[in-house]
């Protein structure tokens, strides 16, 4: 099953916020799934924080409507919505245990001791904690809070987990771990997911769809792949990951395709679904990622096109090696990426080259 | 030492602050009724002689009567003001804080001869209640300055978690808040506790025919002969001071231990 086929879970029509005179949600409109591991993406003060924070209730909204499993939340204060939250801070009580901070939603269902040990137990089974219950909440490692506050969380079954910026405070390695492990947790309980991430890379590897935020706006809602492959702006496409701009001349082909004339690379054909943000004129402009380009070393020929060049830059990262390379023709240089693969020595700055790219791979921007 | 200069500053200044206090206790026992040296020799009269002065038991009764009403009142409302002030924005909020903390920097001349007015004015007749008025007007401030440095360092997405987790915004104030701010209150106390036992210009002004500890210690050195008395009874404050901050300084630890907090070295 799909996630399109799923039923909806959240819903949001037109909903606006203002602080004051600041307008920090311009009008959201989006479906969240049951089931579903989405991202609200964006930079810092996007509004994405907002959005999350009004599911959870901790923020009225000025007009519009949030539906939470078909039931409209305007009246519902935090502590009756199917929703629980993991904090940036984690949030975990200093005076309490492990045991008694995951316990801490149970309180109310007056439980016996047992079940109550027991719950308590499977919630920190499942996120790796069994026997650090009775440790204080204030001694844990950072990673440590993090699953104490993933397992307070979920002991109550929530239809909805809201994360806001869980991983932030993690260094890289934890933080790909956790990553990889809440991938994993959501499969298992399978309960809708909603995480807030100012970092693209995190939104990509988890996420089942993704909505990009800029000032209060859903820019894009994709999956990782269609928003990362198609992005509908320049601001989308720079935001997430690198991609390079070249300026064009487009002239519709009537079809829905593009006929683009770009500076230095000459004439090609863009097709309807390479131009998400369709546009013809003067001044628009194709982008292409990294990857998509490639040095021609001794012996090897380009499938599609190829450029001349020279190399003007050499950033070297273990597994891959970006460079920048002046293509002849062509005003700004390009960044181009290429896996180290044996056989294929990392070039030195200044070394005349030949670059293949091919036109299918080409994005055509407003 | 790099400098030496300020390690002798530093121990005269300690010297000259704490060695009043250290006669205390030595004249307490000293064999006569004139407070001067050389010590002739040792007694426990004076405290016998504190011990059977009834006036003395009933002052003492008056003041912490008094000092326990005016640092239980004024820390309750200032539990109310921190949290208000720490929480929320309200129009006139810094205008009605300023209010609040100005007793703190009024002189206190002025602020009991403007009470006793009001008060014989109205009619009111002067007891230990019109003293802990006063007193509850010069506690609240310190109060309310205690309890919003406490309420200002709770992380609030705490209490947003407790919310989230099922519970009711006053439970969550019981649960979640009252236990973290704690060490602020005993504080605020502890604080308010002193200021009112050893204030004098309002208790006398306001008091009536009540006398408190600080007044009755005034009126004693009057009378040469009883002053060494109140030696002895100053010997049995300080100690019962130290034991009190004991017991403070015990239970603030413990909180920081138990929540991990960073030790920020003094009480307050």
């Amino acid at each position: 099953m799909t996630v399109s086929d799923k039923p909806t879970m959240i819903e949001f029509r037109d909903v606006q916020k203002y602080y004051g005179d600041y307008h920090a949600l311009r009008g959201i409109n989006a479906t969240i799934k049951a089931g579903e591991f989405f991202s609200l993406l964006g930079p810092s003060g996007c509004g994405k924080t907002t959005l999350l924070r009004t599911i959870a209730g901790f923020e009225d909204i000025s007009s519009g409507a949030i539906l939470i499993d078909g039931k409209d939340a305007a009246h519902i204060p935090p502590n009756k919505r199917p929703t629980n939250m993991v904090f940036q801070s984690y949030a975990i009580f200093p005076h309490l245990t492990v045991e008694q901070n995951v316990g801490f939603g149970l309180r109310r269902e007056s439980l016996s001791k047992d079940e109550l040990g027991r719950r308590v137990g499977e919630a920190l089974d499942m996120v790796g904690l069994s026997g650090y219950g009775k440790r204080a909440a204030h001694a844990l490692s950072g990673g440590q809070r993090q699953r104490v506050a993933l397992a307070r969380a979920l002991i109550l079954k929530p239809k909805v987990l809201l994360l806001d910026e869980p991983l932030s405070a993690l260094d890289k390695k934890l933080r790909e771990n956790m990553q990889v492990e809440l991938i994993k947790l959501q499969r298992q309980v399978g309960i809708t997911f909603i995480l807030v991430t100012h970092d693209q890379e995190e939104a990509l590897v988890m996420s089942d769809r993704i909505a990009v935020m800029f000032e209060g706006q859903i820019a894009q809602l994709d999956d990782p792949e269609t928003l990362y492959r198609r992005p509908k702006s320049r601001q989308v496409a720079d935001f997430i990951g690198t991609m390079n701009f070249l300026p064009a001349t487009a002239h519709s082909t009537g079809d829905g395709g593009f006929d683009v004339d770009v500076a230095g690379l000459g004439q090609c054909h863009i097709p309807a679904e390479q131009a998400p943000g369709a546009a013809t004129g003067n001044g628009v402009s194709v982008g292409f990622r990294p990857e998509t380009l490639t040095i021609l070393y001794e012996g090897q020929t380009a499938t599609d096109r190829e450029t001349p060049g020279t190399i003007e830059e050499v950033v070297y990262y273990g597994d891959m090696t970006y460079y920048d390379v002046k293509l002849d023709g062509v005003s700004a240089p390009v960044r181009l990426s290429m896996r180290n693969v044996p056989g294929r020595p990392v070039l030195d700055i200044g070394t005349r080259t030949r670059v293949a790219w091919s036109p299918s791979a080409l994005v055509l921007f407003r | 030492m790099k400098f030496p200069a300020l390690k002798t500053y530093a121990v005269v200044y300690l010297i000259f602050l704490y060695a009043p206090i250290v006669l205390l206790p030595l004249f307490a026992f000293n064999n006569s009724k004139v407070i001067a040296f050389p010590l002739s020799g040792f007694t426990t009269e004076w405290f016998q002689m504190m011990w059977n002065d009834t006036q003395l038991f009933k002052a003492v009764k008056n003041s912490l009567i008094i000092a326990v009403s005016s640092s239980i009142l004024s820390t309750s409302l200032g539990i109310f003001a921190a949290r208000a002030t720490t929480r929320f924005n309200f129009p006139g909020k810094a205008g009605i804080l300023g209010l609040i903390m100005l007793p703190m920097v009024l002189p206190e001349m002025i602020v009991s001869m403007s009470l006793l007015v009001v008060l014989l004015t109205l009619n009111v007749p002067l007891s230990i209640l019109t003293i802990i008025m006063g007193h509850l007007l010069i506690c609240t401030p310190f109060a309310v300055a205690i309890l919003s440095s406490a309420f200002q360092s709770l992380d609030r997405s705490l209490e947003e978690a407790a919310y989230d987790l099922g519970e009711t915004p006053a439970s969550t104030f019981r649960l979640i808040v009252l236990p973290l701010v704690m060490p602020g209150i005993i504080s605020s106390l502890l604080i308010c506790f002193t200021i009112s036992l050893d204030e004098f210009i309002i208790a006398y002004f306001l008091g009536g025919n009540q006398t408190v500890l600080s007044v009755y210690i005034y009126g004693q050195f009057r009378f040469p002969a009883r002053v060494p008395a109140i030696m002895a009874l100053g010997t049995v404050l300080v100690c019962l001071s130290i034991c009190l901050l004991s017991i403070a300084e015990f239970y603030r630890r413990r909180g920081i231990a138990r929540t991990g907090a960073k030790d920020t070295g003094g009480f307050l």
